[in-house]
């Protein structure tokens, strides 16, 4: 008896110890107040964004700790940043930047054009990512004119490179830092970089000798979840501000209660795309994709797909881009009239085409759905789910598909269906004429081209855009500035504010 | 044979399974379909990009020499290689997330066994009695909890609804030490109470045992208390099953701990073995399987040589072969 009752005894000093511990608790952020937790999935692979490809370096870090000449602002529009302004030749061969006079970078050297001349230099050389490099290709040389003047030169006319320029590309790094700037990045932006703890955090500081309007958060953590239920529950018990991108659109409803969370919802560039290999035989038969364009009912799909959310597009522009066109009723969902294109191409019957998914979130799921409604107007679907590297090799890398779902989620890219070896096995000289003349030409000229490009893309039926993946954000109430559209690849921390 | 002779045999099943293991580890992660470079870098990649990664990573040389290389910086330098994506050393990444995977294993054992004791004795000597049959049942019930079921269920009730404790994350002990429990005490909690569960039921029956042993009545007779007797002659006696089983258990929790880490965002081996995966970084992912198997085999070899060694019933029935 004495013993049982000295057992009931230890567990009330264990559950004594819990709430003890509860009760030293430091309280979160009213106090501290303005320590901002953002959770994200997408961990940077390595700091600098120049040698290290992926999305979650420039998440972290462009606009935030490094600034470019020119930056896009939620709009999507090119605004001056370290450039207090530029002009362009008018044979659009030359661009001359002024600089920003007070700029310098964290460690006090000024931003002079010596600096940009450096940096640019370093993104053109052999060590940067191919990505990177590719967006200087139409490049011809990069000077300093005087302290505060960078000239460019350029081997033929691009649109293309001064809004390359508002991203990782363009970025001025601090040519006095001397530690490793892919484990210490440096840089001229409201926030320095503190510490990276791998898997779990990357924290962020007010930069105290900041040249513009100071940082309104100190520290800034991002915090990284493998795992988005767990970012959710770390959001739910009050260790987030903000969650950066939920990749669940199935939990939305855990954030309801508007008293406690705020919730946005934006356009991201991720393209779902329905894609066709156009060397299949009955699919390089323009009515049999109009067909299957005809067969998918797109906003049932995204209902069952992605908890109702997202934007039908139509093409490969997301509306964010200044030469989008709704153009998603171009195939209104109509099956008799699929089966009718079917009976015309004379495919009406025994049409069994393979679907090769990847097992993203999206993918298995939207593939059974397509399969299903393909079945009604007569097309068997042999749908077959791959991971993600069979994906890449087969389908990406050898062709060996003859239809596939799959994001592309790299802003402007229209162009993947110009790309010389791409794998729907798109060729169109009209189209690629119209993406060269649209880069050369004035802004007009752009704008006008890119719409008859992507008109001409969704004429020819070349892909099915199933939806636009949605951008959505929760935040707490008291902050405010978040852009509901993800335009660029930063999470732009100088937009933001508390609410107090 | 002697006790020295069976050690050396066992010693060599374990080097040669320790062998066998980390080649098929090699095998199964360069052999996996699709181009190796090409899977790192993603859709993105160019062929410049692809070509470079090859060389760096040296993809290009003989799958047999690659393997003895990668075994021998294991072996002789503690290198387990470098990351395929971003060519970083995964050595030092390792020992940082092992810390994390350390505490978490150390402590839900350590606590399952504190609670497992005592209960799984009480469940024993009162299992005629309805508060025994009462803690019987609910070990029952804990044993069919998964680890990760009673983490979630943790987070709910003592994060989100109490907000006593943080959902997940963790912080450094030099950091701060009190963070440092706060943020261990749910996940370590979700695997202990699982693995409490699990011994004490071992507990409860090895003990039944040792209460129809004579060397107890006799105990008893001579006027020793039930709980006292126990204490004095019966652990002592379910020490060397119990031991056994706690190294079983041992592997399991190396598992169970790879699901608590997602669970609760702790950046341990199991979660830089997922984002690995998920990234396609081989390099990583062979490094932390190779540890984690041969953490598994070295357990069960070192339980199997101590309960040689301790148990004399296993050594005479030994000897008698």
């Amino acid at each position: 008896m004495r013993r049982s009752r000295s057992f009931v005894g230890m567990l009330l000093a264990l559950a004594l110890a819990v709430t003890l511990s509860a009760c030293t608790r430091p309280e979160p952020k009213e106090e501290t107040g303005r320590e901002l937790n953002i959770g994200a999935t997408a961990e940077p692979t390595g700091l600098d964004m120049i040698t290290v490809p992926g999305a979650g370096t420039p998440f972290v870090l462009l606009y935030n700790v490094y600034e470019t000449l020119v930056k896009l602002d939620s709009e999507g529009t090119i605004k001056p940043l370290l450039a207090s302004d530029w002009t362009l030749s008018d044979d659009r061969l030359t661009y001359t930047f002024s600089l920003q006079n007070q700029a310098k970078f964290a460690s006090g050297a000024p931003v002079d054009a010596d600096a940009v001349v450096k940096s640019f230099d370093r993104a053109r050389a052999d060590s940067a990512t191919d990505s990177i490099k590719a967006k200087w290709a139409a490049v011809a040389d990069v000077e300093a004119v005087d302290v505060h003047t960078v000239k460019v030169t350029m081997s033929r006319p691009s649109n293309e490179w001064l809004y390359d320029m508002t991203g990782p590309a363009g970025i001025v790094s601090d040519p006095s830092a001397v530690a490793d700037l892919n484990t210490a990045p440096a840089g001229s932006g409201p926030y320095t970089f503190v510490k990276w703890d791998q898997g779990s955090l990357l924290r962020l500081a007010a930069n105290p000798s900041y040249w513009g309007t100071p940082a309104r958060f100190d520290p800034v953590n991002f915090r990284y979840y493998a795992d988005p239920n767990a970012m959710n529950t770390a959001m739910l018990s009050g260790q987030l501000d903000i969650i950066s991108n939920l990749t669940v659109p199935q939990s939305i409803g855990q954030f309801a209660d508007s008293s406690k969370y705020t919730t946005y919802e934006g356009t991201t560039e991720g393209e779902v795309v329905l894609g066709f290999n156009h060397e299949t035989k009955a699919l390089s038969d323009v009515r049999v994709r109009q067909a299957i364009n005809h067969a998918i009912d797109r906003k049932g799909l995204i209902n069952s797909v992605w908890g109702g959310k997202g934007t039908l597009i139509g093409s490969m522009v997301p509306p964010t881009d200044p030469w989008y066109e709704d153009l998603s009723q171009a195939y209104p969902y109509d099956p008799a009239k699929a089966k009718e294109l079917l009976t015309e191409a004379g495919v009406a019957s025994g049409l069994t085409l393979r679907l090769r998914v990847p097992n993203l979130p999206y993918g298995p799921t939207a593939g059974r759905y397509v399969a299903a409604q393909l079945k009604e107007v007569g097309i068997n679907v042999a749908l077959e789910e791959l991971d993600w590297p069979r994906w890449l090799d087969q389908v990406y890398g050898k062709h060996d598909y003859d239809m596939t779902i799959v994001a592309h989620v790299e802003p402007h890219d229209l162009s993947a269906f110009a790309a010389p070896n791409n794998y729907w096995n798109f060729h169109n000289e009209e189209f690629n004429a119209l993406l060269v003349s649209a880069d050369e030409g004035t802004e007009a000229v752009q704008t006008e081209d890119l719409k008859k490009a992507a008109k001409l893309l969704s004429d020819q039926a070349a892909a099915d855009w199933l939806f636009l993946l949605p951008n959505i954000i929760i935040a707490t109430p008291e902050i405010s500035g978040i852009q509901e559209n993800q335009v660029s690849l930063s999470f732009d921390l100088t937009l933001l504010a508390a609410r107090s | 044979m002697t006790v020295l002779r069976r050690v050396g045999v066992r010693v060599a099943w374990l080097l040669g399974s320790l062998l066998l293991a980390s080649f098929l580890i090699f095998l199964a992660t360069n052999k996996l379909p699709g181009n190796i470079a090409q899977v790192t870098l993603g859709t993105n990649a160019g062929p410049g990009e692809v070509a470079a990664l090859e060389e760096r990573l040296g993809l290009n040389r003989p799958f047999l020499l690659r393997y003895v290389e990668w075994l021998g910086g294991i072996v002789t330098r503690f290198d387990f290689g470098q990351s395929y994506y971003t060519g970083a050393p995964v050595s030092p990444l390792i020992a940082a997330r092992f810390e994390v995977s350390a505490w978490v294993i150390a402590f839900g054992m350590i606590f399952a066994i504190l609670i497992a004791i005592p209960v799984g004795s009480y469940a024993a000597v009162r299992r005629r009695h309805l508060d025994g049959i009462a803690v019987s049942a609910l070990s029952q019930v804990g044993l069919a909890i998964p680890a990760f079921w009673a983490g979630i269920w943790l987070v709910i009730v003592f994060a989100v609804r109490l907000g006593w404790l943080p959902a997940g994350g963790y912080v450094s002990y030099w950091d701060s030490p009190l963070d440092w429990i706060r943020h261990l005490i749910l996940p370590v909690a979700s695997l202990a109470v699982v693995q409490a569960s699990v011994i004490s039921r071992y507990v409860r029956s090895s003990v039944i045992d040792v209460l129809h042993e004579d060397f107890f009545r006799t105990a008893r007779a001579v006027g020793w208390s039930r709980i006292g007797a126990l204490w004095r002659h019966g652990l002592r006696n379910i020490g060397i099953s119990l031991l056994t089983v706690i190294g079983l258990q041992l592997a399991t929790l190396l598992v169970g701990a790879i699901i608590i880490e997602q669970v609760f965002a702790l950046p341990g081996l199991g979660s830089a073995l997922l984002t690995a995966v998920s990234g396609r970084d081989l390099g990583i992912v062979q490094a932390i399987v190779l540890l984690l198997v041969w953490s598994v085999l070295l357990i069960n070899f070192l339980v199997d040589i101590t309960y040689q060694i301790v148990d004399p019933r296993l050594r005479r029935r030994a000897e008698a072969a």
